[in-house]
């Protein structure tokens, strides 16, 4: 699975965060931003804490940055508490997301700006700051001020000045929702990188889930100021663990079902249509339980002949690298269909034919909620 | 193609003539208001100086003679105008101490103000600027209420006994101090705040968290980027108190004589006009460098910027 780390690195915990909670203000506006969050993040790991915004990602990075501290729980970096310390006394640096260069400083300057304050000779800092400009590709413009630059380049100054101390823990805020589509896409690449040039473990905060999918190694997807997974994108995509994060990531098909039987993690549901199909079930389930039973669309097939569900298309949307086909149900309900589009031209099914899904034995999931 | 640009040409310059018409009634308010008096005032510099006061119209330059020399009575021979240059002294350093200490208490109150919620930082600085409703005369002497031998600061240091006799704080140059500080610090506040609230607080976070302290924070992030407000508060504050007439007169007494009260002592009992006129115009001086200093302090910042 994608979620394992390097195998030949033995696999420490970077972050532990225990039963951490945080109340803003009190008495009738009292929130609990962080309700009993507790995580592991390991060491070298790309993590991204994945949620819509108001859940509490950025409120767990700036418990970690100490920007802000816990109501109660633990913070361990390496086995160390370090809730109560301040941020210039953690070795944890962060990539805001406005970038916060400061203006009156020189790329160069700003760079080197972390090493001036932990006292580290001259000579040091100037090979560091070098050695800072080259990994970001920004040699020849050392000498400009930060205002002079472009988006892009600020946020490689930015990647820089916090890497430059050489950090245990990264902590990177939303730095991409500032950058256009392109240039998003190249500092994905770039991040994923630097990430495995400097071995730093990082921990990213985003609400792209695309951008979640594709750079992390383990993602937690929360709401509400709760965690409610942890996993690899492809464990979290594949098998949510609740509707919130079917729903959240990725499009989703929901169709009621009902437990027929089940062994090993395995179940075997009737669906609404009256069609049996099996499906990995979480623990707790008894036959005869009423479920929610989730199917990604492409994950299913449309076919000519009645199939596991049958209804009648009702709109076929062309997006360039695949076609989506909306159905509405015989039961009522509308279920959407993902092909990919070939080659060889149109997949001939169009608004107001009858056809059928099939839904094989591994498409379908059954949820937790 | 030619009448296009000649229609253009005329209208600009119908343009030109209706923009100094539209401006000349502020034109003759600053020439008869500012530049006139400064004017005169630099004639009367160079006349002889009238039995009664005034002028007599001969040229002379004995007032700006008598700026930075004296003559003995009897023996007829040069020397500083030592009361003079102490007063020009005092005149100095009295206003940077007060620029200093304004800077010293405006800083951690702006600050204090620039960090509220923004819905109460209104009536903070309302509060700041209360002074202000009221004639200085009255303040001054509210303030005398407040340092003299029988007043609130020496009866409560009596009452709690840490002095067995009042201080004397009156009529001594600590006094010109407390007044001025009282009467200019709303000028420090003001753009300071101003400053402070334009700055980005995640600039200070950013600075935290690159292992900064907080007294690194404040030296190498807070102060370089409000520095234009420290500027203008210096400024503010300073080239007042230079001229600084009524605390001086009031708080002083007469032994200590600022730039401010010796010149209206010139066109007061000494009878001596152009020798105030020469003085007014040395304060003027005065006032010009520190501006010039300040211009060519932000001409270099911009041109680093640019």
């Amino acid at each position: 699975m994608t979620g394992d780390i390097v195998p030949e690195k033995p696999v420490r915990d970077a972050i532990e965060v225990r039963g951490v909670s945080k109340i803003f203000g009190a008495g009738e506006g009292r929130v609990a931003a962080l309700d009993d969050v507790s995580v592991s993040i390991r060491e070298n790991e790309f993590f991204t804490l994945l949620g819509p915004s108001g859940c509490g990602k950025t409120t767990l990075l700036r418990l970690i940055a100490g920007f802000d501290f816990p109501t109660s729980g633990q913070i361990m970096l390496h086995g160390e508490d370090i809730a109560p310390l301040p941020p210039f006394k953690r070795p944890v640096n962060t990539v805001f997301q406005n970038y916060a260069l400061f203006p009156h400083m020189t790329v160069a300057q700003n760079i080197g700006f972390g090493l001036e304050m932990l006292g580290r000779p001259k000579a040091e800092i100037e090979a560091r700051v070098a050695a800072m400009l080259k990994l970001v590709q920004m040699e020849k413009l050392a000498g400009r001020r930060t205002s002079q630059i472009s988006g892009g380049q600020q946020q490689r100054v930015a990647l820089a000045r916090a890497l430059a101390p050489a950090p245990k823990v990264l902590l990177l805020d939303e730095p991409l929702s500032a950058l256009d589509f392109k240039l998003r896409k190249e500092m994905q690449i770039e991040l994923k990188r630097l990430q495995h040039e400097t071995g730093i473990t990082f921990i990213f905060v985003t609400h792209d889930q695309e951008e979640a999918l594709t750079m992390s190694d383990r993602i937690a997807v929360m709401s509400s100021g709760r965690i409610l997974q942890v996993g690899g994108p492809r464990d979290i995509y594949d098998h949510p663990a609740e509707r919130f994060v079917a729903n959240f990531i990725g499009d989703t098909n929901f169709l009621p079902a009902t437990v027929l039987s089940s062994a090993g993690g395995k179940a075997r549901v009737k669906l609404a249509s009256g069609i049996e199909i099996d499906a990995p079930l979480p623990a707790g389930f008894t036959p005869g339980s009423e479920v929610t039973v989730v199917v990604r669309p492409e994950h299913a097939r449309l076919m000519r002949e009645a199939s596991t569900l049958n209804g009648t298309v009702e709109n076929v949307v062309y997006f360039g690298t695949d076609t989506h086909f909306h159905v509405a149900l015989d039961q009522g309900r509308g279920f959407v269909v993902r092909q990919q589009n070939a080659r060889s031209g149109e997949a001939g099914v169009s608004a107001g034919d009858r056809v059928g899904i099939f839904v094989g034995d591994g498409a379908a999931q059954v949820l937790k909620d | 193609m030619a009448s296009a640009r000649d229609f253009a040409e005329s209208a600009e310059r119908q343009d030109v003539r209706r923009r100094w018409a539209l401006l000349s009634p502020a034109l003759v308010i600053i020439f008869f208001a500012a530049v006139g008096p400064l004017f005169i005032m630099l004639v009367y510099s160079f006349l002889q100086k009238g039995d009664y006061g005034g002028v007599r119209w001969a040229f002379s330059t004995d007032g700006w003679f008598s700026v930075f020399f004296q003559r003995d009575i009897f023996d007829d021979t040069l020397s500083f105008a030592d009361a003079h240059i102490s007063i020009l002294w005092r005149s100095v350093r009295l206003s940077l101490m007060t620029t200093l200490f304004t800077f010293l208490l405006g800083f951690p109150t702006a600050y204090f103000i620039a960090t509220r919620p923004e819905k109460s930082r209104d009536i903070w600085l309302f509060l700041i600027t209360i002074p202000f409703w009221t004639n200085l005369l009255i303040r001054t002497f509210a303030m005398q209420e407040v340092i003299r031998n029988e007043g609130v600061i020496n009866t409560a240091l009596l009452w709690l006994g840490i002095v067995d006799q009042p201080i004397q704080i009156m009529y001594t140059d600590k006094a010109i101090l407390f007044g001025m500080l009282y009467v200019y610090l709303p000028l420090m506040v003001l753009p300071l705040y101003a400053s402070l609230e334009k700055l980005d607080f995640r600039l200070v976070e950013a600075a935290y968290d690159l292992y900064a302290t907080r007294f690194q924070v404040l030296r190498r992030v807070i102060m370089p980027l409000v520095k234009p407000g420290i500027i203008a508060g210096s400024i503010l504050v300073f080239i007042p108190s230079l001229g600084a007439y009524v605390t001086p007169r009031v708080l002083g007494g007469g032994k200590n004589l600022m730039l401010g009260n010796l010149i209206e002592l010139q066109f007061g009992q000494g009878r001596n006009w152009p020798l105030g006129a020469a003085l007014s115009m040395t304060l003027l001086a005065l006032v010009m460098v520190a501006l010039l200093i300040y211009a060519r302090q932000a001409q270099s910042r911009s041109l680093r910027h640019g």
